[in-house]
């Protein structure tokens, strides 16, 4: 029946011109819809407005740029068939090393009494630096060793967590030195957030190593038999993903002008969320940084607006758990729609 | 019209009428979207027989055995159980009217035991309803030694051989008191003692009036083991004789016996100095001594019937599964290769056996999917894809492939095969390779797009590339080959020149 058409057609290609909508759009509908809600219930409820309220939005963008942070290495890990449940627990990690040489010589009991008054960028490189070596650790664990990325993460979450716990036996680090604390203050998280999913938006969409990041996540046999060196690119996109979480341990530091052993406990599910929420599948191959940053709007919006109506903290966990599970069902019926198209 | 209920109910009160067959299929016919699989196909098994189903790769067995196990339901053409009308709707609707099937691939599970493996939902079950394991072990040893099987009821099936493995298939499939049991490729994985063994368990069975079902490409076994056989070729049914009857050289005219009618566009194009080379090469337990070279503007056909090992081959020449001993030279010098990255890097390429499961990446575009491999070392500047140009590149490759897509942003899994073979030939076109490897580069297509992909083989031999063409279609083979090198069970058996090779001689070499 086609044969014909196939073996004499003309120019059965178009050239790639009719833009469609981008995917992150509906995403986007959604959270300008969870933001109407809380606008109206406002009204109604508390007689405010819930977005005429710069103080409030900046709050809420302030409280999840961390979780930002790390969603965009976690889309990455995603984007390829994988996890990362480690992120929480290098967060806690690396704002307990990077603030013990980021202590002021005031401070009575720093840990390192003689690395004290450090140039800021020393902390935030060992940060960064740390995080970038979880995140090798865990890429040479599933590359090498072929054990699920689920193990290999859950093995350095509970290890990483230990870390923290045990640098200063417990203790937190504290009086850390203004240079450091500014890049906690005012707005410069949220600036932090932006430029990073800036940078990997761009490093996605338009770089070789963002092309075989996704052909990885499609069909990992293909990418293989293309000539893509399937191991070191995972290598390289967890130590990406660690990388991002030591500076979110970083920034949670600064803005919390201390660091505990205890921070950043659950991040990796809020990151792991967002980015779902945002558009990313699960079974690899499919995502976008902007649809994570939208996704992680989303969470923020949705804990912002229940502080905002009064609602019990019990029942806010209870609503992000199915927001959660809708993002998913909606994408694999989207998934399957794709398809059939 | 019987329904299969109606039909296990007759079965268990013993009323069965005692017709001639124990099980036939009328005017048989299947189709898959583009091919047509079994067309107007006859077969009848005899109570207490063995017979066998041969043919070449693609001729209808596997569908039709298919679809007397119930795994397919045929588009027309009648199944009758001992002279009653049957309609199977799965293979566990199949086991219930009696005919169980062994399959190639084993579906045991490891991690039970070989007598949890055999009573799997028909437990004997003791007070409270709970499983009763020593009745059941007591039931596997009986049936083990009506089967002549030494195995302990009580070891796992993961611990167990692949023969041994087999023999608790084959005591499943009995213990359903079937009475057709149908055997794929039973001893393509077992040493000489082991088939030994499984033909004297399956004459017992046939003393037992048991019908069986046997495939095979072993023409030795056919002779000692097979009452009677039934050739198929290319969908169709050619015959049914006694085994007694007929010679080797008989089954190989009726296996090949067509003419080649379709076209193929091969053209003599000037052949020029040798471009790979391979010597030795083998593989543990997989091939060994492969040696063979192959020429500028030369097609190189690798025959062989699954199994024999050519698809590892290709593997091993592009560094998928590297081979354990051997060399490989490219223009006279050595090269190792044992990754696809360093194949490239070679200039080879490779179209694979599995479109789905090795060549496209499904959920991505054609754009996506046709420059992956290019981006290996081209269109890239620190580190950018550079899109605008690729795009290009691509859009006009995609044309002059003429693969039939909306745009190059469709996802490939929306294509039908033939443009997704052609997408992904171009993938390979891209990398402007000298060495090209394709392995069954038209399965599963249809005819049209068939044609295509001959045209681009051939010019791309024009242009001076080295081609290895993996097929199992003997007209593809006989028709683009400049040379054909035959395969059998891991070793080169012969190789043949465009002139002297004809089918008959092909498949002497590949199943001897």
């Amino acid at each position: 029946m086609t044969n014909n058409e196939a073996l004499h057609g003309t120019s059965p290609v178009s050239p790639p011109s009719r833009r469609k909508l981008p995917s992150e759009f509906n995403i986007f509908l959604v959270l300008v819809a969870i933001a109407l809600v809380y606008e109206i219930l406002g009204w109604i409820f508390i007689g405010q407005s819930f977005l005429m309220n710069t103080q409030r939005l900046t709050i809420m963008i302030l409280q999840v740029s961390v979780i930002g942070i790390i969603a965009v290495g976690v889309t990455q890990v995603i984007i390829t068939g994988g996890i990362d449940l480690s992120s929480g627990s290098v967060v806690g990690m690396t704002a307990m090393i990077s603030a013990s040489v980021a202590q002021a010589s005031t401070w009575p009991r720093a840990v390192y009494p003689s690395l004290t008054d450090m140039p800021f960028v020393v902390p935030i490189a060992l940060g960064i630096g740390i995080g970038l070596l979880a995140g090798f650790v865990n890429g040479q664990l599933i590359a090498r060793t072929k054990i699920p990325p689920f193990i290999a993460t859950l093995g350095m979450m509970v290890s990483a967590r230990g870390i923290s716990k045990w640098y200063t036996k417990g203790q937190p680090v504290s009086g850390l030195t203004d240079q450091f604390n500014f890049i906690g203050t005012g707005i410069w998280p949220v600036v932090v957030f932006l430029v990073v999913a800036l940078i990997f938006h761009i490093t996605l969409r338009y770089t070789r190593y963002g092309k075989f990041t996704y052909a990885i996540g499609a069909n990992m046999q293909a990418a293989r038999v293309s000539g893509i060196n399937v191991e070191g690119h995972l290598i390289k996109v967890y130590a990406i993903a660690g990388m991002l979480a030591g500076l979110a341990g970083v920034v949670t530091a600064a803005r919390a002008q201390t660091a505990q052993s205890g921070m950043g406990v659950m991040y990796e599910l809020d990151a792991i969320a967002a980015t779902v929420i945002g558009g990313t599948s699960l079974n690899g191959g499919v995502g976008r940084i902007t649809g994570t940053v939208i996704g992680t709007v989303i969470l923020g919006v949705m804990t912002s607006g229940f502080t905002f109506l009064r609602v019990d903290a019990y029942y806010q966990e209870i609503v992000k758990g199915l927001i959660i599970v809708t993002a998913v069902v909606v994408d694999v019926y989207r998934q399957k729609k794709r398809s059939k198209a | 019209m019987v329904s299969p209920s109606t039909m296990a109910a007759v079965r268990k009160s013993g009323a069965v009428p005692n017709a001639e067959f124990l099980l036939t299929a009328e005017g048989v016919r299947k189709e898959f979207p583009g091919v047509v699989a079994l067309d107007d196909v006859t077969f009848r098994l005899r109570r207490g027989t063995v017979h066998a189903l041969m043919g070449e790769n693609g001729a209808g067995k596997s569908t039709l055995m298919k679809i007397l196990a119930g795994i397919y339901t045929p588009d027309r053409g009648q199944v009758r159980l001992k002279g009653v009308d049957i309609e199977l709707s799965s293979p566990l609707d199949a086991l219930e009217n009696g005919i169980a099937m062994i399959h190639q691939e084993l579906n045991l599970m490891p991690f039970m035991t070989v007598a949890e493996n055999i009573w799997i939902r028909r437990e004997p079950k003791g007070r409270f309803g709970l499983i009763d394991h020593g009745a059941m072990s007591r039931q596997t040893a009986d049936l083990f030694k009506r089967l002549n099987i030494a195995l302990d009821p009580e070891a796992l099936v993961g611990d167990l051989s692949v023969a041994n493995r087999q023999m608790v298939e084959i005591a499943k499939a009995v213990s359903y008191e079937s009475d057709v049991l149908i055997m794929d490729e039973p001893t393509s994985a077992l040493t000489e003692r082991e088939v030994e063994h499984l033909f004297a368990i399956i004459r017992s069975l046939r003393e037992q009036g048991i019908g069986i079902v046997y495939i095979t490409h072993k023409m030795n076994e056919l002779f000692e083991i097979a009452d009677e056989f039934s050739v198929f070729r290319d969908g169709k049914y050619i015959g049914t004789h006694a085994s007694t009857d007929v010679t080797r050289d008989d089954i190989i005219r009726m296996m090949v016996g067509r003419e080649i009618t379709q076209m193929f566009p091969k053209e003599d194009v000037p052949i020029g100095e040798t471009v790979l080379s391979v010597r030795n090469l083998s593989l543990r337990g997989v091939f060994a001594d492969i040696s063979f070279e192959v020429r500028a503007g030369e097609i190189l056909g690798i025959a062989g019937l699954v199994g024999s090992g050519r698809s590892n081959v290709a593997e091993a020449l592009f560094g998928v599964t590297p081979a354990s001993s051997g060399t490989i030279a490219i223009n006279g010098r050595d090269v190792v290769i044992d990754t696809p990255t360093k194949a490239i890097a070679n200039r080879m390429a490779f179209l694979t056996e599995d479109r789905k499961d090795t060549g496209c990446l499904l959920i991505l575009n054609v754009l996506e999917n046709m420059q992956i491999a290019v981006l290996q070392d081209k269109f890239v500047k620190h580190g950018f894809v550079q899109q605008k140009v690729l795009a290009e590149k691509c859009a006009d490759m995609a044309r002059k492939l003429r693969v039939k897509t909306p745009n190059l942003e469709e996802r490939i899994e929306n294509l039908s095969g033939g443009n997704q073979q052609k997408a992904l030939i171009g993938r390979w076109m891209l990398t402007d390779p000298r060495i090209l490897i394709l392995d069954e580069p038209t399965r599963g297509i249809d005819v049209g797009a068939k044609a295509e992909i001959h045209r681009l083989v051939t010019e791309m031999a024009r242009n001076g590339v080295a081609i290895i063409m993996i097929s199992s279609e003997m007209p593809e083979v006989l028709g683009m080959s400049d040379r054909i090198m035959v395969m059998h069970e891991g070793r080169v058996t012969g190789f043949l020149d465009r002139a002297e090779a004809t089918q008959i001689k092909v498949m002497e070499l590949a199943a001897r």
